[in-house]
C-alpha cells in the first residue's frame, strides 16, 4: 500500500495580502509559506496514521512548484512522511498541477491519493477530481473518514444535506476535510530526520495552462460599523430592512 | 453551439444555485449569441418547467437512478450531453456535487476551469474573463479562460434567480454509460437537515452563535431569533469542536463557507479563520459583549452588550416588524 499526498505551498493564514507587477502578481515578500492546512492537517496527518497501523508501507508527498518551495516539504517530512518528489516547475493553474501530479502517479502506481479539500489561496476545490480525471480513477470529495481494509476504502464524507458511508476498491483519490485527523506538531526527532530524506526533484511533462490571471484587487474590508445600542433594536431591524435591504 | 448547465434536484426541488446557473448561463448565451441547454436527471414536468422559466431553451432529461451516486457517471454523460450540444461553455453551481464535478469534467475536456465565479463573465474576443474570490475573500482575481471549451462554477448566492414565462423544449437523454466502471458503493446516508430549514450554503439569513454562549443549553434562544428571522442557525468552530453544536453548522475557513444576505455574529470574536468562511456575506450584524472584539472591525451593524438580553429583545423586534409587514 503506497499513499501519496499532494501538498500546496501557501501563505499562512493570518498573511496581510499584497499584489505587485501592477496588481498582477501575488506579493511573497516577507510573507511565511506553510504547508496547505488542508493538505497537512487532514490528508497528511491521516495518511500517516495508516501507516503507523501498519496499514500502509510508505508515504510520499508530491508538490508542483519551485525550490523554494522546498523548505515547505521538509515540513511535511518533519511530520512523519517518508519521502517527497517536486516537479520543478511553477505551478500555473490546477490543470496543470493536477496533470503533473497524474502523470507521475500513473507511472509510478499508488493505491491512495490524497489531497486537502482545498488550499487556502486560491479557493479552487480542484486539483483532486482533475487528478481524478486525468488517472480515470474515483473520486471522492470532503472526506471525514477514511479506513482502509485489504483492497477497499471506507470513506464517510459530505453530501447535500448530510453525510454518506461510500465503499471504494482502490485506487482513489480522495479530498479531506475536517474530521479525517486532527494538525500534529513535529517533534524533535521528525525535525532532526527530515533533514536527511530523500526529496526528488523532477521536471515538469509537457502540460500546459487552461487559465491564467489577468489581474488581482484587494476585497475592501467594511469600513465602518454603525453601533446600536441594546435598548434601541427596533432600529437594527428597521436599518436592516431599509438601509441594508436584507429582510 | 450551446452553453450547457448542470442542474440538480433536491429533496423535491430545483436546487436553488442550480436556478442561479442558469441566469448566468442566459447572460453568457446573449454575450456569445448562443442558447442555454439545461441537463438534468431525475426532474418531473413541474420542475422541468421551473428550469424552462428560469430561462433555458432545451432541457436534457435523464432518468437514472444509479447516475447521482458517482460522480464519474455524472461526469461522463455531461461530456457526451456537451458533445451532442456542441457546448462551448459549461455551468456549474460550486457546491458540493459541482467541486466534484466540474474539475473532472474540465480535465477530460481539457478545459479551463474557473471554480467559485462571483461576477458576470466579459467575452474578450475567445477568452472569457472570470472574477473569483482567492486568499479567502481576501482578493478578487481576473481569471482569462484560454481553452475552446471552458468551465464556470459559481459561487451560490452571489448570483440573482430569475424567473418569466420562457417554455424549454424537453428531450430524453440517455447517455450510454456502460463503459463507466463506478467503484462506488453506497452503504448508508445520513441527512442533517431539521425540519423546516434552508441547509446552509443556500441560506439568505444565518444566525451563528459561538462561545459566547456558554453552552449548548442556552441555544433555544438562538434558534427562536432563527425562526423569527426565518434564518438557518450556524455556529463557530470551537462550538462544534465542543459538540455543543452539529459540526455541519460550523462555518468558517474549515467548515463551510457561506455567502447569505444578512449574517448575525452572536458571542463570535471574529478570528481571521471565521471572517475566511463569513465574508462574503452581503451584510454582517456583529452582537458581543467586548467592544473590543476584532468582529466589529468586519461589520455592518454592530451591538455590545450581553447576548442573553439582546437575543429575546431582537428576536422581539423582529417578530414586532413582521407582523406589521403582513
Amino acid at each position: 500500500m503506497k499513499i501519496l499526498v499532494a501538498i500546496s505551498n501557501v501563505p499562512d493564514t493570518t498573511t496581510k495580502i499584497q499584489f505587485t507587477d501592477g496588481d498582477t502578481k501575488f506579493n511573497n515578500a516577507g510573507v511565511t509559506f506553510v504547508i496547505n492546512p488542508y493538505d497537512e492537517w487532514y490528508a497528511l496527518v491521516r495518511a500517516l496514521e495508516l501507516k503507523e497501523a501498519n496499514l500502509a508501507e510508505k508515504v510520499t508527498l508530491i508538490h508542483v512548484g519551485l525550490a523554494d518551495s522546498e523548505a515547505t516539504i521538509r515540513k511535511g517530512f518533519a511530520l512523519g512522511a517518508d519521502d517527497a518528489v517536486r516537479i520543478d516547475a511553477e505551478s500555473q493553474d490546477a490543470f496543470f498541477v493536477a496533470e503533473q501530479i497524474g502523470n507521475y502517479a500513473r507511472t509510478n502506481g499508488y493505491d491512495l491519493i490524497l489531497v486537502g479539500k482545498e488550499t487556502i489561496n486560491y479557493n479552487g476545490s480542484s486539483v483532486g477530481a482533475m487528478i481524478a480525471g486525468v488517472l480515470d480513477l474515483p473520486f471522492i470529495s470532503l472526506a471525514t473518514k477514511l479506513e482502509l481494509a485489504g483492497n477497499k476504502a471506507t470513506v464517510e464524507n459530505e453530501i447535500d444535506g448530510g453525510t454518506q458511508v461510500v465503499e471504494c476498491e482502490l485506487p482513489v483519490v480522495i479530498s479531506c476535510a475536517k474530521g479525517m485527523a486532527e494538525q500534529r506538531i513535529p517533534n524533535m526527532r521528525g525535525i532532526m530526520a527530515a533533514r536527511s530524506k530523500p526529496l526528488q526533484v523532477i521536471p515538469a511533462s509537457g502540460s500546459t495552462a487552461l487559465t491564467s490571471i489577468k489581474s488581482y484587487t484587494l476585497n475592501a474590508g467594511r469600513t465602518t460599523c454603525k453601533m446600536i445600542t441594546e435598548d434601541n433594536l427596533d432600529e437594527l431591524v428597521s436599518l436592516l430592512h431599509t438601509e441594508a435591504k436584507v429582510i | 453551439m450551446s452553453v450547457l448547465v448542470y442542474t440538480e434536484i433536491n429533496k423535491g426541488r430545483v436546487k436553488k444555485s442550480s436556478l442561479e446557473t442558469i441566469n448566468y448561463a442566459v447572460k453568457i448565451a446573449e454575450l456569445s449569441g448562443s442558447t442555454v441547454t439545461a441537463f438534468v436527471n431525475n426532474a418531473d414536468a413541474s420542475q422541468l418547467e421551473e428550469i424552462g422559466k428560469a430561462g433555458a431553451s432545451k432541457i436534457l432529461s435523464v432518468k437514472s437512478d444509479v447516475l447521482n451516486n458517482d460522480n464519474m457517471l455524472i461526469s461522463a454523460a455531461l461530456e457526451q450531453a456537451a458533445k451532442a450540444e456542441s457546448a462551448k461553455v459549461i455551468i456549474f453551481a460550486f457546491d458540493i456535487v459541482g467541486k466534484a464535478v466540474a474539475p473532472r469534467l474540465a480535465a477530460k475536456l481539457k478545459a479551463g476551469l474557473v471554480a467559485g465565479a462571483v461576477d458576470y463573465p466579459v467575452l474578450n474576443g475567445n477568452h472569457l474573463e472570470v472574477k473569483k474570490n482567492v486568499f479567502s475573500g481576501k482578493a478578487t482575481a481576473t481569471y482569462v479562460i484560454n481553452s475552446d471549451v471552458k468551465v464556470i462554477s459559481l459561487l451560490p448566492n452571489s448570483f440573482p434567480v430569475k424567473s418569466g414565462e420562457n417554455k424549454a423544449t424537453v428531450s430524453e437523454f440517455a447517455p450510454d454509460l456502460s463503459s463507466v466502471k463506478s467503484r462506488i458503493t453506497i452503504k448508508e446516508t445520513k441527512s442533517n437537515q431539521v425540519g423546516g430549514m434552508i441547509p446552509l450554503p443556500e441560506a439568505e439569513t444565518v444566525v451563528s452563535a459561538g462561545r459566547g454562549m456558554k453552552g449548548p443549553e442556552n441555544w433555544a434562544m438562538v434558534e427562536e431569533l432563527a425562526k423569527a428571522l426565518g434564518a438557518t442557525t450556524a455556529c463557530s468552530r470551537p462550538v462544534a469542536d465542543m459538540h455543543w453544536r452539529p459540526h455541519h453548522e460550523h462555518v468558517g475557513q474549515t467548515g463551510v463557507a457561506i455567502r447569505p444576505n444578512l449574517y448575525i455574529a452572536i458571542g463570535i470574536s471574529g478570528a481571521i479563520q471565521h471572517l475566511a468562511g463569513v465574508n462574503g456575506s452581503k451584510t454582517i450584524v456583529v452582537i458581543n459583549n467586548d467592544k473590543e472584539a476584532p468582529f466589529f472591525k468586519s461589520a455592518d451593524y454592530g451591538v455590545v452588550g450581553d447576548a442573553f438580553s439582546i437575543i429575546p429583545k431582537l428576536t422581539e423586534a423582529v417578530k414586532k416588524f413582521k407582523a406589521n409587514q403582513n
